[in-house]
């Protein structure tokens, strides 16, 4: 057993950090440190510098552009991209539908659509979640039927992040009703220009528009976008799955958050003396960072066996579920901290304390953050179905 | 023992509650969170014919009510429709102060707070004194008949539309000492007096003052010079005990809410409250509401006793509260999941009442500390 990276690791490691130094524009992470909402034009900018360097897609073939890193790798470029506080990379093209064209696409739609993810002409969003499918996603009822060359989509689908700015959106949708479930389900590529398309912001409770409803009305698809064989969109979408809990652990972002924690701590004052000082909250801290110091070493774990070609099992699910507790319990002490600069709703300001005399928005949006990453542990499969393929894995019934 | 109400605030509890099912409904309060005032001025004229600001008051200062059982019973009514009107910082902390401090002028004012004819606000904490009531670094110093007050208050909630402010600075001694703290009325727009106003993240809004030379005359001081701390510990509790009782209110909103959900939401054919993994969260959400409910009794009961009885029952209660109404806001959204996120759900709003009140005089760590200090005293 070696705790330690390997010297090619650490060396891996070097570059990004240099590469981030030099080419992650101040005002864009500031952005993200501050915790403000990101701009689309911010996200394609971001995107713009990675790809001119080739790591836009660090999980793609190098046939394909792709940086084609293995699993540690990754690791350390996501790693270092959240201490940087370097924007995410906005998912869905590159880590959802991209595997999945390479995997199950025709020749053609990996020629056509696979460079406009790279280039940034197309931005993709999901169409996987409706009103009555959440966990149950395969009751999903958004229907495309067949009529010559074109399938014709109506239909609901909900909490589709960042539909705003997407010009394409892949969809699951069905086209047997009367298959079982699962067996009735195909993966269509819509334009979202196409006609009868409607995108419906929804605001969260912490007031972000982040998320959208998209309405399908007799909207028409070209036959040629639909994704692999009719009626197998199920399998895809499971393929698809896999790729989005990838990171899912979110260990960069824990220790991001942790370290923004113990700035506020330091420099807020209780009884006359720095938060950090108290024993109480010190004593959470504490907590935490053992939590996430094991978390890191569990996720390097997984991930070397990944690396080695072993696929995750339930160990995704694992590290979703104790990830996202942690970084939720991180907001909670970013929140407790603050004190009554938690209260303000400061949507856009810049992270501090009480002391010396801040800005009535000094503290930022601790607050703001804690409410919104309630969504961890709901949303890529909610905590409980995660437990759920656990505990059928291990007790039995799995298949 | 009789843990019923008494007949009046039995009727004083159906009567707001019915007020608020009909008047201040989801949509009603969703469009006050949307306006720049952050309240609605025509509600609380209602509330306050109503007499809800009046129970919120003893007999002697044109009330009738004022004890901890008539706080309790009015704040878990706002609590459970989420109300954003100011009862707390207006009602409870200002005029709670003006009642106890003030002399026969300075108390005649109550009558126009208690028909909703005046608004009043209290600015207490500042800037670096996170939870800690005797820590006051303004201050106020006589010059011939007058009094000059120099320092910054911290997010004083209701300040922009109070049209007189209860502030404290200190007279005399170090800058924790409970002696040498003393109150003042000072009118809003006093010279030298700036209010910066914003929203707050859970509704109503808020402000940070600067006092910069404002000039009073001594007659703006509440009782006497540098003795107003015993008042201000004893407001802070009935705050407290209100806070308390508030969220209680609005945790039985949350439960409501997904029991409801939990009972009609179908995932995989059946209702996903008929999953063991989510009936035994909802059974012990309902096991710390059983709690917090005696816990805010507990400390009701105790407003009016000796000082560290009460304010051990009032931390015990802050304490556990804190604790309970995090596990309920978090609980309620996990499980109803995405739409719980969402602005305009109902329990989007109660979720944020929850947990942004341990944010206001004291969070669970706060007092569980201050119990551990009590009881050792």
């Amino acid at each position: 057993m070696d705790l330690s990276y390997s010297d090619e690791e650490i060396a891996f490691r070097r570059e990004v950090r240099a590469f981030l130094q030099d080419k992650l524009p101040p005002e864009l992470s500031g952005k993200v440190r501050a915790g403000k909402e990101l701009a689309k034009a911010d996200y394609e900018g971001w995107h713009a510098i990675l790809n001119a360097k080739g790591w836009l897609a660090p999980n793609w073939p190098k046939a394909f552009g792709g940086a084609e890193w293995n699993a540690v790798q990754r690791h350390i470029f996501e790693d270092e991209c959240a201490l940087a506080y370097a924007p995410r990379i906005v998912p869905f093209g590159l880590s959802m539908l991209g595997p999945v064209l390479q995997k199950f696409g025709s020749k053609a739609q990996q020629d056509h659509w696979l460079p406009r993810i790279l280039n940034g002409e197309d931005w993709w969003c999901q169409g996987y979640s409706e009103p009555g499918a959440g966990s149950d996603l395969a009751s999903l009822k958004c229907a495309a039927v067949r009529q010559g060359d074109h399938y014709i989509v109506n239909g609901q689908k909900t909490w589709t992040t960042l539909g705003q700015h997407a010009n394409m959106i892949f969809c699951l949708v069905r086209t047997d009703k009367d298959a079982k479930q699962q067996e009735g389900i195909s993966f269509l590529l819509i334009d979202m220009e196409t006609p009868g398309i409607e995108v419906r912001p929804i605001v969260l409770l912490d007031g972000s528009a982040e998320v959208n409803e998209v309405w399908f009305t007799d909207v028409r698809v070209p036959v040629a976008n639909l994704v692999g064989e009719e009626n197998k969109g199920w399998t895809y979408a499971k393929y698809l799955l896999t790729h989005e809990r990838t990171n899912i652990a979110g260990v960069g972002f824990s220790q991001a958050g942790l370290a923004a924690v113990k700035r506020i701590a330091k420099s807020e004052i209780s009884g006359g003396r720095p938060l950090i000082e108290n024993p109480h909250f010190a004593a959470r801290i504490a907590q935490v960072e053992i939590d996430l110091m094991a978390m890191s070493t569990t996720n390097l774990r997984i991930v070397s066996k990944a690396a080695a070609g072993q696929a995750p099992g339930v160990e995704s699910s694992m590290l979703k579920v104790k990830g996202t507790i942690i970084r939720q319990q991180i907001n909670d002490l970013a929140r407790r901290a603050a004190g009554v600069y938690a209260m303000p709703f400061a949507s856009e300001a810049v992270e501090g304390t009480n002391a010396p005399l801040p800005d009535p928005l000094a503290a930022g949006p601790v607050a703001k953050q804690y409410f919104n990453n309630r969504k961890l542990s709901i949303f890529g499969g909610s905590n409980e179905i995660q437990r759920q393929i656990i505990a059928k894995t291990t007790l039995g019934g799995a298949k | 023992m009789n843990f019923d109400l008494t007949d009046e605030r039995q009727m004083l509890q159906d009567t707001l509650r019915r007020f608020l099912t009909d008047r201040y409904t989801t949509q009603v309060r969703n469009d006050i969170l949307s306006i720049e005032a952050g309240q609605s001025v025509e509600i609380w004229t209602e509330l306050a014919e109503l007499g809800v600001v009046g129970a919120l008051f003893t007999e002697d200062c044109g009330g009738f009510g004022g004890l901890g059982f008539d706080l309790a019973v009015v704040f878990e009514e706002l609590g459970r429709a989420g109300v954003v009107e100011p009862f707390l910082d207006n009602a409870v902390l200002a005029g709670g102060l003006v009642a106890a401090l003030g002399d026969e002028t300075q108390r005649a004012q109550l009558d126009e707070v208690i028909q909703g004819r005046l608004q009043m606000a209290l600015a207490h904490g500042e800037p670096t004194t996170r939870y800690d009531l005797s820590r006051v670094n303004t201050t106020a110093v006589e010059k011939e008949e007058s009094i000059v007050l120099n320092g910054r208050k911290a997010v004083v909630v209701n300040a922009e539309a109070a049209d007189v402010l209860v502030i404290s600075a200190r007279e005399a001694g170090a800058v924790d000492d409970e002696a040498g703290i003393s109150l003042f009325l000072i009118p809003r727009d006093a010279q030298g007096l700036t209010v910066e106003g914003y929203a707050l993240l859970a509704g109503g809004r808020a402000a940070e003052i600067v006092l910069e030379d404002v000039t009073i005359p001594a007659s703006a001081r509440l009782g006497v010079s540098g003795e107003a701390f015993a008042a201000i510990e004893d407001r802070i509790a009935a705050a407290n005990v209100a806070i308390c009782a508030e969220t209680l209110g609005a945790m039985e909103t949350a439960t409501r809410l997904t029991q409801e959900y939990l009972m009609t939401r179908k995932q995989f054919g059946r209702p996903i409250g008929s999953f063991q993994a989510l009936a035994h969260r909802m059974s012990d959400l309902l096991i710390e509401m059983e709690q917090a409910r005696s816990a805010v009794i507990n400390a009701a009961g105790h407003l009016e006793s000796d000082r560290v009885i009460r304010e051990r029952h009032v931390s015990a209660a802050k304490n556990l509260i804190g604790r309970a109404g995090r596990l309920v806001a978090e609980d309620s959204i996990q499980m109803h999941g995405g739409i719980a996120m969402t602005q305009e759900y109902e329990l989007a709003h109660i979720a944020k009442r929850i947990v942004m009140a341990e944010h206001r005089f004291g969070d669970c760590d706060h007092h569980l500390e201050r119990f551990i200090a009590l009881s050792a005293a």
